[in-house]
């Protein structure tokens, strides 16, 4: 006796657990606009804005009269982890001081090899360097990866101190 | 070749690739299993599949750099990973770390063990069959990662530890998100029960299956959840405490039954804990500086030195040789996946196919942290 009560019990039972996991369900069912967690993302491109901190890439940011802060002083190539920054800056001759001084060629940065870790920003004392906040990159060809962060006919600040 | 054995009544046993693409690997796992029919006789892991050579690649780096790549041992536990390594550098430093600092990282690492707890809660019901847990899984998870990314600007390496402190100040919304979070979570986690805990397909699959006893538990050296589910008392946050962790009020979840059920319930208990750890400091972390002043180029002093922490999986040990350079001379990560994988072979055997699906799910194996 004892064993077919049991064996009805337990198909009651486990039924109750069906339900019960689904009114979990039913009640996002029901109220669905109260709860919406998605975005949606390529239609909401406009206003998406990621956090200030986000990391998505390395930059260099020039102002408007195509200054940069980078003295080409190689930290952040020594910081970073991967080899993913290189810096060519040949000592030049200053003519007003007569002293030999690094002056920034090509700051070139593999994205291919980065990790975004952040030592590099870390690292730079003249603030040169920054993470930009965007996070589309997917290129067709692998060479796109490469950049040079100065750009062409752009010189360093006057006003930054080394 | 071996000889294929042919017992008396004819049948033969065979063997099976699962995997390395098998989705309930959660990674690239091969493993071997000897069959009977359906009964599995023996469960052989084959590793390799995605070695990066991580301690190989740290004797090249400086002590700043090293943190990066631990980041992608286990990457759902990454917080913990710096954890231990900045903790392994701070003592072999002699550095006193400043309280905010300290505050900051255990509400961090906390934080990560309920993403993880919560992902894998998911997985979990996947596994099993239950695609709706994934979902519910995943939005708890995508709460938190928001959380790491406003402050530590990514949502799975984060790299936010450096030797001394933290890398950035939190975020000032960081406290109201925070708590924003946990007074959420307290109302969801009771669905993660309604759903999956009592649900009679749930236990039919995993009350029994799998049992790892406590002996076997400690000659196999699983710690984290897994073996506390065996009653292997091995919480490091309780035995060798490190941070803040003596100062904080928390249990340490004990079950004593070994089988699938138990791991599972030792997580979702432990999902309370951290919630509880974390009520406990976010109003009172105090003022000061987040990071103490180490020099550019850190060297540490001839010797070994190794510090363990408690990750989502369990207890990993990070032990350093130095010789007194920029680099270590030798760097080896205890990890807790490679250890609890070890016990799977003794858990799986006798049981069906289906079994090991629920015995990998609740042992929490993140492929990459088996593999470095």
């Amino acid at each position: 006796m004892s064993a077919i009560g049991n064996y009805f019990r337990s198909i009651f039972s486990g039924l109750k657990t069906l339900f019960q996991g689904m009114a979990v369900t039913g009640y996002y069912f029901r109220n669905a606009r109260k709860e919406i967690i998605t975005q949606q993302y390529p239609d909401n491109k406009d206003t998406l804005r990621m956090y200030d901190r986000f990391r998505g890439i390395v930059v260099m940011p020039h102002d408007e009269n195509n200054l940069h802060a980078c003295t080409g002083c190689s930290a952040c190539e020594i910081a970073c982890p991967n080899g993913s920054i290189e810096i060519i800056a040949p000592r030049v001759v200053d003519p007003e001081t007569g002293k030999k001084k690094k002056v920034i060629n090509q700051h070139i940065y593999h994205y291919s090899m980065c990790t975004l870790c952040n030592l590099c920003i870390l690292s730079c004392p003249t603030e040169a360097i920054v993470m930009d906040q965007t996070f589309e990159h997917a290129v067709y060809d692998r060479s796109l990866l490469t950049q040079i962060l100065n750009k062409p006919g752009s010189s360093l600040n006057p006003n930054v101190k080394e | 070749m071996e000889e294929t054995i042919i017992s008396p009544d004819g049948t033969q046993e065979y063997f099976i690739n699962m995997g390395p693409q098998h989705p309930s690997t959660h990674g690239v796992l091969r493993l071997v299993l000897t069959l009977d029919g359906e009964i599995i006789e023996k469960v052989e892991p084959h590793l390799g599949y995605i070695h990066r050579s991580i301690e190989k690649m740290c004797e090249k780096d400086n002590y700043r750099q090293i943190i990066h790549l631990t980041d992608r041992m286990d990457y759902l536990s990454a917080h913990m990973n710096n954890h231990a390594v900045s903790l392994a550098i701070e003592n072999a430093l002699e550095v006193e770390i400043p309280d905010r600092a300290k505050y900051i990282r255990v509400i961090m690492d906390e934080l990560t063990r309920i993403s993880s707890h919560t992902l894998w809660w998911g997985v979990m019901g996947m596994d099993l069959g239950a695609i709706t847990s994934f979902l519910y899984g995943f939005r708890d998870h995508e709460y938190i990662t928001e959380i790491f990314e406003e402050t530590c600007g990514a949502r799975l390496t984060m790299n936010y530890n450096v030797p001394g402190g933290v890398m950035f100040d939190i975020h000032p919304n960081f406290v109201k998100h925070v708590k924003d979070f946990i007074a959420d979570f307290k109302t969801k986690l009771p669905e993660y029960d309604t759903l999956l805990s009592g649900n009679v397909i749930f236990l039919e699959r995993t009350k029994g299956i799998g049992i790892l006893t406590k002996e076997d538990a400690i000659s196999f050296g699983v710690t984290g959840p897994a073996g506390r589910a065996s009653g292997f008392s091995n919480d490091v946050r309780k035995k060798e405490p490190y941070g803040i962790y003596d100062q904080l009020d928390f249990k340490e979840i004990l079950y004593t039954d070994g089988d699938t059920y138990s791991r599972y319930k030792a997580r979702i208990d432990e999902m309370w804990e951290s919630i509880k750890i974390i009520e406990q400091l976010i109003d009172n972390i105090p003022e000061g500086d987040f990071q103490a002043k180490t020099r550019k180029v850190i060297k540490l002093p001839k010797g070994e030195f190794y510090q363990k922490v408690e990750t989502a999986r369990g207890e990993l040990g990070v032990y350093i040789v130095s010789d007194g350079k920029m680099n270590p001379y030798r760097m080896k990560f205890r990890s807790p996946g490679f250890s609890n994988l070890s016990a799977l072979d003794r858990m799986a055997r006798g049981g069906k196919i289906a079994d090991l699906v629920a015995i990998m799910s609740t042992l929490d194996l993140v492929v990459p942290d088996i593999d470095r």
